[in-house]
């Protein structure tokens, strides 16, 4: 049983007008099979928060915490955070030029398992992954994300998510541009790795539609850097039929601009 | 944080060009009329004066002047326009001084089947691939003593691989001349080794005959102290096929112009490259494919990393596809990868078409830095950042080292990089 806990959490970045607070006090705590949706309005900081954890070098986090098991995840660099069991599936994959997917799935596993893993079984493994997120076979041999669909992105975050088995997994907008059937797919992968009963997991999503497939013990809503309201299940319903206006009119004008 | 900027041209607009009165074949004669060059050429297509020799200035590659006389090329400055990117300072001499220094000794290793010979300066063979085209090859061909010619006889088709071993042996300037000769219906691997301390101007003449399939790797792997400038050029027969694969990897200066010219129609050329410069070094290819024939292909495609302070290089491709060469198809591509501060990568193609009767033509020209986005992405799979760097650099070579074909060349390559890698972690 793991816990990651993050603590009044104040995150900003520098822009071209001066640094600028996003996060402002946020205080989530994730455990072992749980799984936590976060929603909310378009710019309200739902993937400064998934790459805060990460350790994106953009995000300067002013005050706060962020603990896995009582280790300091903030001092940690981003590929520490990884081996220590973080995983982030990003809104935007970025395409590595020159690097096989297979190559630097290897490269991966061996770097988090801190071992090469058995050439035969990782082979058969990978195999099987691609096959049940119907990922094409050839795609092993192209280039990281490189010309990929952006729901073929997807697909393949969750591949690495299903592979590298981390202790808490955080999906950007998984959902986001996937068709009805990739939905389901990406969906069930999800749920075979939370399943195995050693991951929680935190869902940034807009739809209640992917949270048919997987089931949220808790929905937190996210205004302006932090967290408006906390719920269980019927919280997403209530925001998909609502919006965010109840919440918005209580906050300050900057999310008013950025909506 | 920019990814990889690509400018790519497949080229459309500057099919028709006005065509040039007065050329040759050879390309000797000169162009009166201004000629179009690709987008980025438009610095290095200003016109300028050779002074000497033929006489009037011209824009054109083709109008550039040749001779096998040391006096007919006006001393260099530096900043004329096929040595504006080079540090003249650091050629050694090798552009003024009298080469009579011992050249790098010559082992070949070759099947029976295969002649070699050491022949004097009024062989047959010395002057029918190519005649010098800028001062530091006419040095080398006023210079050098005599000259090794390889020959594959007509028909021969080999499985194993020719080497050329040049190993040089201290820094007095000295001057090489090589001659590869594919005869007809030939078919070789031929490899120049370039290993040890040298400081040499070299000539290396290749003759593809017709219907012959020559691949050429040069490889330069001299010491850190070494100074290299050779002229390669290739020939090509009716219907016959080169594959001329730069690696430059050691020496403080390589520059090397590898120039394919179409004797006959028909002919295929594949002029590929890859360099890998470290702190100070100077590397730099300048390619230059003649279109002098109809129905020819060309493809050109230099790759390159650079790493650590003033790790220079420099690519300069030039394509001319001369009016009566009909139904070209030619493509040149330079893309470097830049993995520290500190490097600098110039990469210029130069297009001139005369014809508007071609199956295509077209360049492109990129430079990336290694992204903090890549990075950020590989790590966040927990790869530490040196091996991510690793991952993305041999990735990147990659695709030049299996275009070569030949698994024993290949290895020593990757081999050879990662030892480049390893140099810059520390
Ligand atoms: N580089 C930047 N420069 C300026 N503002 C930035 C930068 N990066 C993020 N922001 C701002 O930070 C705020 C939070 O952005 P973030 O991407 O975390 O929102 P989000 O909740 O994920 O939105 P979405 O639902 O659209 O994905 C936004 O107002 C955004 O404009
Ligand atoms: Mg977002």
């Amino acid at each position: 049983m793991s816990t990651l806990e993050i603590k009044d959490l104040h995150v900003s970045i520098e822009t071209e007008q001066g640094v600028k607070e996003i996060l402002k006090g946020v205080t989530l705590t994730v455990k072992t099979g749980e799984t936590h949706a976060i929603m909310g309005p378009n710019g309200s900081g739902k993937s400064t928060l998934a790459s805060t954890i990460a350790g994106h070098p953009r995000y300067t986090v002013t005050s706060g915490t962020i603990t896995l098991d009582g280790e300091d995840v903030l001092a940690m660099s981003v590929d520490e955070r990884a081996r220590a069991g973080l995983f982030l599936a990003m809104q935007y994959p970025v395409e590595v030029p020159g690097v096989t997917m297979t190559n630097f799935l290897r490269t991966a596993k061996t770097a988090i398992d801190g071992k090469a893993p058995a050439i035969r079984t990782w082979t058969k493994e990978v195999k099987e992954a691609m096959a049940q997120l119907r990922i094409d076979a050839d795609f092993a041999q192209r280039n990281v994300n490189e010309g990929f669909s952006g729901g073929e992105k997807k697909r393949v975050e969750i591949l690495q998510l299903e592979l590298f088995k981390p202790k808490f997994a955080v999906l950007d907008e998984t959902d986001s541009g996937l068709d009805v059937d990739a939905l389901k797919v990406v969906s069930e992968g999800v749920n075979r790795a939370q399943a195995e009963g050693n991951m929680g997991t935190l869902l940034i999503t807009h739809y209640t539609r992917i949270l048919r497939y997987i089931k949220p013990e808790f929905v937190h809503v996210f205004v302006d850097g932090k967290i408006a309201e906390q719920g269980g299940p019927e919280l997403a319903d209530r925001l998909e039929e609502e919006g965010y206006d109840r919440y918005l009119a209580g906050a300050g004008s900057a999310v008013q601009a950025s909506i | 944080m920019t990814g990889i900027t690509e400018e790519a041209t497949k080229d459309g607009a500057r099919i028709g060009a006005p065509s040039i009165e007065g050329f040759t074949e050879e390309g000797e004669s000169l162009s009166p009329t201004p000629v179009v060059t690709g987008p980025l050429g438009g610095a290095a297509s200003k016109s300028h004066s050779h002074g000497g020799g033929y006489g009037i200035p011209d824009s054109s590659r083709a109008g550039r002047l040749t001779s096998y006389r040391l006096a007919d090329f006006p001393e260099l400055k530096g900043t004329e326009e096929e040595w504006r990117f080079t540090p003249l300072r650091r050629l050694g001499g090798l552009h003024k001084d009298a080469l009579d220094g011992a050249a790098p000794a010559v082992v070949v290793e070759a099947p029976e089947s295969v002649r070699v010979e050491t022949v004097g300066r009024d062989d047959s063979r010395v002057g029918s691939a190519g005649i010098p085209e800028d001062r530091v090859s006419a040095n080398a061909w006023a210079h050098f003593a005599d000259a090794t010619v390889v020959t594959i006889p007509a028909g021969a088709e080999l499985e194993e691989r020719i080497s050329v071993n040049l190993t040089g042996a201290g820094l007095a300037a000295s001057a090489q001349h090589v001659v590869i000769v594919a005869e007809e219906g030939a078919r070789a691997v031929v490899v120049l080794n370039h290993e040890g301390q040298a400081v040499v101007s070299e000539n290396v003449e290749i003759v593809v005959g017709d219907r012959a399939d020559l691949t050429l790797v040069t490889l330069q792997e001299w010491t850190d102290d070494s100074i290299h400038v050779s002229s390669q050029q290739v020939k090509v027969g009716r219907e016959a096929k080169i594959k001329h694969v730069s690696v430059s990897l050691g020496g403080s200066l390589v520059r090397l112009t590898p120039t394919v010219r179409f004797a006959e129609p028909g002919g295929e050329a594949q002029v590929f490259g890859l360099y890998f410069a470290d702190a100070g070094q100077h590397l730099e290819h300048r390619t230059f494919v003649d279109h002098a024939q109809p129905n020819c292909i060309s493809n050109v495609l230099f790759k390159g990393a650079l790493q650590g302070k003033d790790a220079h290089t420099v690519w300069v491709g030039d394509v001319l596809i001369q009016k009566q060469a009909e139904g070209t198809d030619s493509y040149e591509k330079n893309q470097n990868l830049v993995l520290t501060d500190g490097c600098r990568a110039d990469s210029v193609p130069n297009l001139e078409i005369e014809t508007g009767l071609i199956a295509g033509a077209g360049h492109a020209s990129a430079t990336g830095r290694f992204d903090d986005e890549h990075l950020f992405y590989l790590m966040a799979r927990g790869i530490p950042e040196d091996v991510a760097r690793r991952l993305v650099v041999r990735g990147f070579l990659h695709e030049i080292i299996q275009k070569i074909g030949v698994p024993s060349i290949e290895e020593h390559l990757v081999e050879a990089v990662e030892r480049e890698l390893e140099a810059g972690d520390n």
